[in-house]
């Protein structure tokens, strides 16, 4: 069993809803990346979703966007990016650590060595934005042999046909994205949200992961009452952006604003 | 040469040309281009919006467009007679528009309100607006800054015409990063939006549907050859940038193994000094915007910065058709620089008295290299796929003239 799904079925024994922050690898600096992670699992993050940097993030808002040109300025790329899960597993064997980027990166170095070098680096599940489950069939058995998970992103018009797709070619959880939108977006409906899940959960067994548009501990406490996990981007990539001249600041209010979520989400009503 | 024109039968029906093309986008748009490929299946086979279709081509349009024999030019060449696909005296000024007035036409049949589009040089652009201004649809067009810079002519021209031209700040600034903040755009509002891409490229049905479209040159150019001249050509040629005049000549004679087809890329300052905008000539296969094809990119799959003199040429993928019939060997690719498309300008120029646009010009310079390798009875057909008003700065500025 991967290492996602192993911890999946922990929490859903005791249940505990997972969060999951985004962070672009390299953003802003390759050296701010790996002391973040384990700052990360200190404050009571559960799974870790590192962003590749990718020349055009089509499905990306402004504030993702740049922090890609801000890592890709720094030469960021996917084989720098699993030299930092290899770093992070050092001293952290535990974390389960999701790649999520653009398909073209994967296959300039080609799925095989790909999927080699992501389970030697201790990466376990790759979310590819533009790789729907159509195209994904040859990567996801590769992976799936190395033991990493192919996750797939669900959106509010996926149909019924699409989550069994999804469920068929997908592993350790779908990432529901909340609204018909860029990263980024801010009009996330938690009731359209519930409605959804209704469906997602009548195809598929898989866990579900919910994400785009959360931004403070409120949401993340409804969130969570929802689904199996709770995923924040954008909102702390603005803490970086907003402290380019102060990492540590940024690293702060980070750690913060994670801790304050766990908190809600610990503690439903 | 895999001997598999003779019933040429692409693309597959999961919108594969071989390993090309296909399905590469995020989730949110899988309703959407299935919503299109579903009415597109129905409306490419459909009497009545085939006429609606034809009738639009003849009196909006203009068509069809004379296939031109330029006399004086073969002449002075001393080889090939040289015959031009006039898509310059379309309505608008390019071939931009016949696919523009197909894809509106399946817009209006789906029930869309909202009209999106990217454009490079600015052709598809007013193109876009041109049809959307017909219809009184709401139009919004996304241009790289850098792009607004070199075709403001354009620009102003889309105005006029009610679209909303929205300058894209990121990345590199020209039409890549144009079609990604489209993608953005649709991503977001899906449920109205249609998404007039502009080239043969994009996720699946898109390149064939396009192709499908700018069919109308090569069917015209094929019945007009035969007319005039009692044969079929001996080769094609065309300019490259995403592909869709090319395909639309070439994909009539797809099966007639004799006709040659060449297709022109944009060679920049030159292949061996990286800036270019020829992924056929100097590329290898990757996926961008939605379907694998043959790219510009770097060795970690980063998508590397075109260049080229014509806005129109500057991108750094191509239609995945085109990769597929590079592979069998069915067409083949050339390039040519900034230097010769501009010799190419004024040679048709002087010579015919046709100003062509400058993604053309790279068409005609070719043609100044292959017309005297040929014997006189040999006939080619260049496809003028704009005209060159829109050039008029950046050839004044290039040769140090105030206009
Ligand atoms: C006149 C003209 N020719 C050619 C092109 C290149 O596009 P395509 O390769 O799709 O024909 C353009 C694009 O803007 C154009 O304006």
């Amino acid at each position: 069993m991967s290492r996602l799904a192993t911890k999946f079925a922990e929490f859903k024994k005791t249940g505990h809803k997972a969060l999951i922050p985004f962070i672009t690898a390299g953003d802003p600096s390759p050296e701010f990346t790996v002391p973040m992670m384990h700052a990360m699992v200190d404050a009571g993050v559960d799974i870790i979703e590192l962003g590749v940097p990718f020349s055009d993030p089509m499905a990306d808002g402004p504030v993702i966007q740049r922090a890609s040109e801000r890592a890709l300025e720094h030469k960021m790329s996917l084989r720098r990016t699993l030299e930092i899960v290899s770093d992070f597993r050092n001293s952290n064997q535990d974390t389960p650590v999701v790649l999520m980027g653009y398909a073209n990166p994967v296959e300039a170095m080609g799925y095989e060595d790909f999927s080699q070098s992501a389970q030697a680096a201790g990466v376990d599940g790759v979310l590819t934005v533009d790789l729907p489950p159509e195209e994904a069939y040859e990567c996801a058995t590769l992976l799936n042999a190395h033991n990493i998970d192919q996750i797939f992103l669900l959106a509010p018009n996926s149909t019924n046909d699409r989550i069994k797709k999804m469920d068929a070619v997908g592993s350790g959880f779908l990432y529901y994205v909340s609204v018909k939108g860029v990263t980024g977006a801010c009009h996330l409906d938690t009731s359209d949200v519930q409605k959804k899940l209704i469906d997602i959960r009548a195809n598929t067994q898989l866990p579900v992961g919910i994400g785009f548009g959360i931004k403070d501990a409120e949401t993340a406490k409804v969130i969570a009452g929802l689904g199996d996990a709770v995923v924040v981007g954008s909102v702390l990539i603005s803490k970086i952006e907003a402290n380019l001249s102060a990492p540590d600041i940024a690293k702060q209010e980070i750690i913060e604003l994670l801790k304050s979520m766990r908190f809600t989400m610990d503690n439903q009503d | 040469m895999t001997d598999t024109t003779n019933s040429y039968n692409m693309p597959d029906e999961r919108g594969h040309f071989g390993p090309y093309g296909g399905l590469f986008i995020a989730e949110t748009l899988i309703p959407a281009v299935e919503e299109l490929d579903t009415a597109y299946q129905k409306h490419m086979t459909d009497p009545e919006f085939m006429a609606e279709l034809d009738k639009d081509f003849q009196y909006y349009v203009g068509r069809p467009s004379p296939l031109y024999h330029a006399e004086r030019w073969s002449h002075e060449l001393g080889g090939a007679q040289i015959y031009l696909k006039r898509e310059d005296l379309n309505h608008t000024g390019a071939h931009k528009i016949n696919n523009t007035i197909g894809q509106i036409l399946l817009a209006k049949r789906m029930g869309k309100t909202r009209i999106i589009a990217e454009t490079g040089a600015g052709q598809h652009g007013v193109a876009t607006a041109t049809v959307c201004a017909r219809l009184g649809l709401e139009c919004v067009v996304y241009m790289g800054a850098v792009d607004i810079a070199r075709q403001a002519l354009n620009v102003y021209r889309m105005e006029l015409l009610g679209a909303k031209v929205v300058s894209v700040t990121s990345g590199s600034k020209t039409l890549k990063d144009a079609l990604n903040e489209a993608i953005r755009d649709w991503v977001t509002n899906v449920d109205n939006t249609f998404y007039i891409i502009g080239t043969a490229a994009g996720p699946a049905p898109y390149p064939a549907m396009v192709r499908d479209f700018q069919s109308i040159i090569g069917r015209e150019a094929r019945q007009q050859c035969l007319a005039q001249t009692g044969k079929l050509p001996d080769a094609l040629v065309a300019c490259i940038g995403g592909g869709s005049n090319a395909i639309g000549l070439f994909h009539p004679f797809i099966n007639d193994a004799e006709v040659k087809m060449i297709g022109v890329e944009a060679a920049g300052d030159g292949l061996e000094t990286g800036r270019h905008a020829a992924p056929l000539c100097a590329g290898r296969p990757g996926i961008l915007h939605g379907n694998r094809t043959y790219l510009m990119e770097d060795d970690d799959g980063g998508i590397i910065e075109t260049h080229s003199i014509s806005a129109g040429l500057d991108y750094p993928g191509v239609g995945p058709e085109h990769s597929w019939l590079k592979d069998i060997g069915r067409a083949e690719y050339v390039s040519i620089t900034d230097d010769e498309a501009i010799e190419g300008f004024h040679a048709l120029t002087k010579m015919e008295g046709i100003i062509p646009a400058l993604e053309s010009s790279h068409a005609m310079a070719y043609t100044l290299k292959l017309a005297p390798t040929m014997q006189q009875d040999k006939i080619l057909i260049v496809n003028l796929s704009g005209r060159g008003d829109k050039d008029m700065h950046t050839m004044a500025e290039r040769e140090g003239i105030k206009i």
